[in-house]
């Protein structure tokens, strides 16, 4: 049984793990990669439902894996597969959740979680295939805690630093602060010549300017970005020292470390089709999504001559350089008086579309020559699309 | 980027008529586009030579051209309206074709005119295999390995080095055609030699077999700001070999893991921008090997297609409408979406449900040819069906094709040994779906039906799941012991009121009455392009077994229409047109409008053409369903068809108030003895005949009434299995083919009707509509081919050439009769014969007819909105008062200054070895519409829309006629030779043609073994055949000409009336070449110089020389 907070209830059969759980209830809308979704740890502490109608037909492939484990609390589909069928596949969703002991409901009406989350909000929610009591269960529900206000970076970080070698030769050296990071950008960011040191997410500014770094990525991660108050210094202590990309929760972290608020999106944006316009030129990414929370871009600081850009306290002229089509919210930032840039979506994809990869080769041309792409944005004068 | 400013006017090309590989998906983007063009305040010129289109109705553009798709008309409109821009992306190949033909004759440079969309650089690499191949090549994408070939040798080397099979492609054709896998050498040199003949350019790639790889598409846009995004993934059940237009097709894609689909949607980004399609839809196919993953690009259609038309329903998003709106300007982030309003084009749909589609076959019309399933396309129609789940939408799918299944595997089982069952596996056709369900029920494994068919095993396992939910149901043996939760999961795998009612040994309605009674009901939801992620604004629903319901309740009286479901031949695109002209004018009239269809291609299931559309299946269940939640006041049944119209009674009996002519009505149409006795009242005659319940009967009858008799049996459609018997051991014959095949005997055994044959008769078809007091006759139709070939597939004229003023007031007098007396309240479509001064009623179908688009565009009256008005309650007065109707109908009112001519598509040429001859059976995909002011120029414009019969100015006629036409044919080949045609006959007719002193050339007959007359053929020297068939000895000659000119393309005319009117269009193109004028202006000058009613006299049509009309004589164009 699911339970939303607003007491809607919605009964399936279980596959994968028994027991119950508890977390934020999303829905995702990708039509392929619940294998991604399932081991990113942005979702830790949420309940994924799924748009896509039939789940896990493709099975699950080692190669996958966007951490070491299965992160979500729950996962709710219309119907998980029985029989598994790609080359790649290693085991199955239904093994893997029962491994990794997480609860998993098919036989829902998705979409009508989808609109019920769409109208109210994500929920805190609760699945169980034990108290199958309605009342029951959204008492539980309704005593577990709300995704506001927690830090769960800690959950999901790395207990020791670790390094990833470049593959080929090593053209930079990147610490990757890591509140959750997925594999995808370690590998991406290995393909293009960087020895990689990831550091756990208690890691202070000091601790990451001791590597001497080409670069800084910090990265994506579950829970409220105004709670993980140790990322904001972290990020403060690191701008104007080195450059700096933040991705996901790492732009957040930016935004606040630029003195910016942040703000939970009502249901949030968990797809991997959502339009992105890059200001520079106008032109629309199609990008993947995974994030609750957003920069508040008014709250950046006094608007500045140039369009869609702020004035901060300490750090010079920030810029809006990416932009929800959907929903206008602030999709990417780049500071034009310190080399820092972040976005707030997925360049590195897994799961969706990999047409954001190149802000990966403006990282390296940020660490090769301090130029950052606010360079572009001011340099071409252009606001296209806006 | 806003919309360019320096365009003010564009041609649109439409995509001609519906031939297989080519349906109305092409009047559902370019009727999209052209309203998208008048939005935008442009100058809309269209041309199109098919009229039963939504796209060609006079008011939806400035200027509609129904004129032939070819290099000279369309040059003439161009000069005649000073166009900027021509669009060419939205009518199929065609349109595609006829634009490089344009371009390489120079007239785009000399005229001026812009290519939008795809450049003609862009289109020639797309289309050329060897171009693109190297294109792909270039930017690193896999192809499989090919070789281009001029000649057969060249194919011979090319499969030693790859191994067998190997696939051909010939170049330039649609649809695949010419196309094929050869297995062996043999194979390989006859389907080279007829490859290279289709293709234009005569050459033929020929390719390494990824024969059972898995098989994907992606419709994919982009702007002129090169922002490219995916609309729809599309998976083939059916693995590579099958072409895409006939495989059983899902989406979006199910089995493909996200790197894998993120790696196929970069690449095919990267085949756009390299092929250079600037802006527009376009749609690449991939194959992927399932053993490695490997992925190759297939090919890339730089145009809208049959496969985009299906995403754009499968997802919601518009995909015409928006390539329309990017080629003249905009980019994807300023086009809105219409489903939610608040967000933009640009995004990649999200879909939360299961599409299928399911195409439909028309073997049983082509008996003698081959049903494996090639990558040459043979399906006519399809269905598509949304579901919850795969199995909950294949269901759905299956039991929309209306061929007779209720569901997977709702069928008896198999009677083949297990190594048959395992070729039939092995060998894709239209029913090896019904072998893959046997072969689950017997037990055998998903791996090994997988390696039987090459379908994913994923997807058999969902076919397995319903074989074990059918063994769990049958089971129970009685509705009574056939639990909720059971019976919950049953619908939800999508099994139907009928098919459970099978397996229970129960009635569908006791299994309805149950369901109903606890509750087990569909619920509707929307196709949003997003999963719900955004409110949707646009009501397009589709059922399911599921919790939510999302209809929201009407504040307006509302009218439901039921489509026609699937194209097939006999029940086509004409009654999309009909239906769509229902929503359009119940709408006009203030109703808030449902339609309910199955049918991708259409406009009707466009979500913009209705207020409210639903995707189901046209079965009692899944329609009930839907009036159950809407509760419509009334529902439209006679404009879709059949389909509906079976639904009637049903419908009746269940409370629905059915609009127009009442199901007793339609009853007393179709029943024999009801009709008759009408008929009796009336003193209208009718061909006599009776039906004949065993062979004795049948002859005793046949006797009666002297042959020639036409049979066929009794309760099957569209002219199915019928035949014209010339005598005792003919009938045996047919008799004996009949008894044999299971879709022809009915539930009681064999019925036969046997019916005298009027010979040498002219058949007349009249489209009325009637109010109960008025009468309003639309148009009065006379056919070229005499009596015997089915009405559908015959050649005709409106108004009537040859038929008399009396006659022609007689008949409307009939019509009158017929209508009131059935208690027609709405369109009726009555088929006459007439002979000297006899009239016969051959049959009355109080409905929406194949001829009504026709007559609605020949005459400017659109009929089928009338009649939809009148269904409603409005009288011809009230319509007449406000203006939508004239003061006068064909009958009454003045004779036009124009003639239009249709003539039918055939496709023989996708089915070898089946001969093309008319017969009573109908096999037409299509149809075309010649308009001009003289019958020749209108005639010879008809030929040319067609593609297949385009009539020569000169070159070699080749005659060879039956005795009984020997006299005919002189004055005929006079004329031909004074026109400076050179003549050959075989020496009989030589003979006489020398005799009256025209040269004719003698080649021998095929039957004596000398090949000559076939080479001429071939090589094109021969550019028409005249050849009227008589005994079975010449019919077999006959037989291997008609084979020959199909595989060459050239026009063979089988009946004199034909000749005589395939003469005068030559005689017209002769003399005054080609003229183009629109319909609005034919009809403008309809309105300003109304001249006297005069049908011209019939004697007139005495004569046989050249400027004579077609004679009562024995008839029949082979298209």
């Amino acid at each position: 049984m699911l339970v939303l907070e607003d007491g809607t209830s919605f009964r399936g059969r279980a596959f994968g793990a028994d027991g119950t759980a508890f977390g934020e209830s999303v829905f995702n809308t990708a039509m392929s990669g619940y294998q991604e979704v399932l081991t990113d740890p942005s979702y830790r502490r949420q309940v994924v439902t799924m748009t896509a109608p039939q789940v896990g037909n493709y099975g699950m492939c080692d190669a996958d894996a966007e951490s070491d484990r299965i992160q979500v609390s729950g996962f709710v589909v219309t119907e998980a597969a029985r029989r598994v069928s790609n080359h790649r596949a290693t085991s199955t969703l239904r093994d893997d959740l029962a491994a990794a002991g997480v609860v998993g409901i098919e036989g829902i009406d998705t979409r009508a979680v989808t609109r019920a989350l769409r109208d109210h909000g994500s929920m805190r929610s609760g699945v169980s295939t034990e108290v199958l009591d309605v009342d029951e269960l959204l008492a539980q529900v309704r005593a577990s805690p709300s995704m506001e206000g927690r830090d769960l970076t800690g959950e999901v970080t790395t207990a020791e630093a670790y390094d990833v070698d470049a593959v080929g030769e090593a053209r930079f050296h990147v610490v990757v602060v890591d509140y959750g990071v997925k594999r995808r950008m370690l590998r991406l960011l290995a393909e293009m010549g960087c020895d990689v040191r990831v550091l756990p997410a208690s890691a202070t500014a000091e601790d990451v300017l001791a590597h001497q770094p080409d670069g800084v990525l910090v990265s994506n991660g579950p829970g409220d970005p105004a709670a993980v108050t140790q990322g904001r210094a972290t990020v403060r202590g690191l701008l104007g020292e080195v450059p700096v990309f933040g991705i996901c929760l790492g732009s957040q972290l930016l935004g606040l470390a630029l003195g910016a608020e942040t703000t939970k999106l009502a249901f949030g944006h968990h797809g991997v089709n959502q339009p992105v316009q890059r200001r520079r030129d106008g032109v629309v990414e199609i990008s993947s999504h995974n994030h609750g929370f957003a920069v508040l871009a008014d709250t950046l600081g006094d608007p500045a001559a140039e369009p869609h850009t702020w004035t901060t306290e300490d750090h010079g002229r920030v810029t809006v350089s990416h932009v929800n089509l959907n929903d206008d919210c602030v999709e990417g930032l780049a500071c034009l008086d310190v080399p820092a840039f972040a976005v707030q979506y997925h360049p590195e994809a897994s799961p969706g579309p990999h047409d954001s990869r190149y802000l990966f080769d403006d990282f390296a041309a940020l660490m090769t020559d301090g130029r950052t792409p606010a360079d572009t944005i001011v340099g071409s004068g252009t606001t296209a699309g806006a | 980027m806003p919309r360019r400013d320096d365009l003010t006017s564009v041609l649109v090309l439409g995509s001609g008529p519906i031939v297989i590989g080519q349906a109305c998906e092409f009047d559902y983007s370019g009727t999209q586009a052209c309203k998208v063009l008048k939005e935008e305040g442009l100058r809309v010129v269209l041309v199109n030579s098919n009229p039963a289109t939504i796209m060609t109705d006079p008011e939806l553009v400035d200027a509609t051209y129904v004129e032939p798709l070819t290099v000279e008309a369309v040059t003439r409109v161009m000069e005649q309206e000073d166009v900027d821009a021509v669009l060419a992306t939205l009518g199929g190949q065609t349109a595609l074709n006829l634009a490089v033909d344009l371009h390489e004759a120079g007239v785009f440079e000399r005229l001026g005119v812009e290519v939008l969309g795809a450049n003609l650089e862009a289109i020639q690499t797309a289309e050329d295999r060897q171009r693109f191949k190297d294109a792909m090549a270039e930017i690193g994408l896999e192809s499989p390995r090919s070789t281009h070939v001029h000649s057969v040798d060249g194919a011979m080397t090319a499969a030693e080095e790859y191994g067998y099979p190997v696939v051909l492609r010939p170049s330039f054709t649609l649809g695949g055609k010419g196309g094929g896998i050869a297995y062996g050498p043999d194979e390989l040199r006859t389907m080279t030699a007829q490859g290279l003949h289709d293709s234009p350019v005569s050459r033929i790639l020929v390719e390494e077999s990824v024969l059972g790889w898995k098989e994907y598409e992606l419709e994919v846009m982009r702007d002129v700001a090169d922002n490219c995004v995916v609309i729809c993934s599309i998976e083939n059940v059916d693995p590579m070999g099958v072409h895409t237009g006939d495989s059983l097709t899902v989406a979006p894609a199910m089995t493909l893991s996200d790197p894998e689909y993120q790696e196929m949607r970069t690449a095919s980004f990267a085949v756009l921008r390299r092929i250079g399609v600037e802006t527009g839809g376009s749609n690449v196919q991939f194959a992927v090997d399932p053993a490695t993953g490997r992925q190759v690009v297939i090919e890339m259609n730089p145009r809208v297609s049959r496969s985009s038309a299906l995403a754009s329903k499968a997802t919601g998003f518009p995909i015409a409408k928006i390539a329309a709106k990017l080629a003249i300007g905009y980019t994807l982030d300023e086009i809105p979406n219409d489903i939610t309003r608040e967000t933009m084009a640009a995004f990649e749909p999200s879909i939360d449900y299961v599409v299928t589609k399911v195409p439909r076959f028309a073997f049983e019309k082509f008996r003698g040819t081959d049903d494996t399933l090639t990558t040459k396309m043979k399906s006519v129609g399809e269905v598509m069906a949304i579901g919850g789940t795969f199995r909950e939408s294949v269901n759905k799918a299956l039991r929309s094709l209306e061929d007779g299944r209720v569901g997977f595997g709702a069928q008896a089982p198999l009677d083949v040994d297990d190594d048959t069952l395992r070729d039939q596996l092995r060998r894709p056709t239209a029913t090896r779906l019904r072998s893959v369900d046997e072969a689950l029920t017997r037990g055998w494994s998903v791996d090994e039906v997988h390696d039987l068919t090459g379908i994913d095993p994923w997807f058999v396992d969902q076919f397995l799941q319903l074989v074990e939910r059918r063994r769990e149901l049958r089971g129970r043996e009685h509705l009574q012991a056939l639990d909720d939760e059971l019976l919950r999961t049953a619908k939800g795998e999508g099994f139907s009121d009928d098919h459970l009612a099978l397996l229970l040994s129960t009635t569908a309605s006791a299994v309805r009455a149950r369901r109903h009674d606890r509750g087990i009901r569909p619920v509707f939801k929307t196709v949003d392009t997003c999963a719900g992620e955004f409110a949707a604004h646009t009501p397009y629903h589709y059922s399911t077994y599921d919790l939510d319901d999302e209809v929201t309740e009407s504040t307006r009286d509302t009218v439901m229409v039921l489509g026609s479901g699937p194209n097939r031949i006999g029940q086509g695109v004409e009654f999309d047109y009909c239906c769509v002209h229902a929503v359009q004018a119940l709408g006009d009239a203030g109703y808030e409008t449902i339609m309910v269809n199955c049918n991708p291609e259409t406009v009707s299931t466009d979500y913009d053409t209705s207020d409210r559309l639903y995707f189901e299946p046209l079965t009692f269940e899944d329609v009930m369903e839907v009036i159950d939640r809407e509760q419509p006041i009334g529902v439209v049944v006679a404009m879709g068809g059949q389909t509906p119209l079976k639904l009637a009674r049903d419908l009746e009996a269940a409370g629905v108030t059915i609009l127009g002519t009442s199901p007793d009505a339609i009853d007393a149409a179709e029943d024999r003895g009801r009709f008759g006795a009408l008929m009796a009242d009336l003193g209208v005659a009718m061909p006599e005949g009776g039906v004949a319940h065993s062979p004795d009967e049948a002859r005793a009858i046949a006797r009666g009434l002297s042959y020639p008799v036409l049979v066929r049996p009794s309760y099957v459609l569209g002219g199915r299995a019928m035949e014209i018997v010339d005598d005792d051991a003919s009938l045996d014959t047919y008799l004996a083919t009949a008894l044999a095949d299971d879709d022809l005997t009915s539930e009681g055994g064999l019925s036969i009707l046997v019916d005298r044959f009027l010979e040498g008769a002219i058949e007349v078809d009249v489209d009325a509509v009637f109010d109960g007091t008025d009468l309003f006759v639309g148009g009065v139709l006379e056919h070229i081919e005499e009596a015997g070939v089915h009405s559908g597939d015959s050649a005709c004229t409106l108004p009537p050439i040859t038929l008399s003023r009396g006659t022609v007031a007689r008949i409307g007098e009939i019509t009158r009769g017929i209508a009131d007396g059935l208690g027609v309240r709405g369109l009726v479509n009555i088929q006459f014969a007439t002979r000297d001064d006899a009239i016969w009623c051959i049959e009355a179908n109080p409905r929406a007819s194949r001829t009504v688009p026709f007559v609605s565009k020949a005459t400017g009256v659109p009929l089928a909105k009338v009649a939809a008005r009148v269904m409603a309650g409005e009288s011809l007065a009230d319509l007449r008062a406000a203006g939508l109707v004239p003061a006068h109908d064909a009958i009454s009112g003045p004779r036009p200054a124009h003639i239009a001519v249709k003539e039918a598509v055939l496709p023989f040429d996708r089915f070898p070895g089946v001969d093309a001859l008319l017969g009573p059976e109908m096999r037409s995909t299509g149809e075309v519409m010649g308009i001009d002011t003289t019958f020749g120029a209108a005639f010879a414009k008809s030929q040319a829309g067609t593609g297949s019969m385009v009539l020569p100015s000169g070159g070699t006629v080749f005659v060879s006629v039956a005795n009984r036409d020997k006299r005919s044919i002189v004055f005929p080949a006079k004329r031909l030779a004074d026109l400076g045609f050179d003549l050959v006959a075989t020496d009989g007719t030589a003979d006489l043609l020398q005799r009256v002193g025209v040269e004719a050339g003698v080649v021998a007959k095929v039957s004596t073994g000398d090949t000559e007359l076939l080479e001429l053929v071939a090589d094109g020297t021969i550019t028409l055949i005249l050849n009227t068939p008589s005994g079975p000895g010449t019919r077999d000659d006959g037989y291997q000409i008609r084979q020959a000119a199909i595989a060459a393309g050239v026009p063979v005319i089988t009946t004199l009336s034909g000749i005589l009117a395939a003469i005068q269009g030559v005689e017209s193109i002769r003399t005054d070449g080609m003229r183009v004028t629109s319909l609005q202006q034919h009809l403008a000058r309809m309105d300003e110089a109304p001249g006297p009613a005069a049908p011209v006299d019939a004697a007139d049509s005495a004569g046989a020389g050249g400027s004579t009309p077609p004679a009562v004589d024995e008839v029949g164009v082979a298209g």
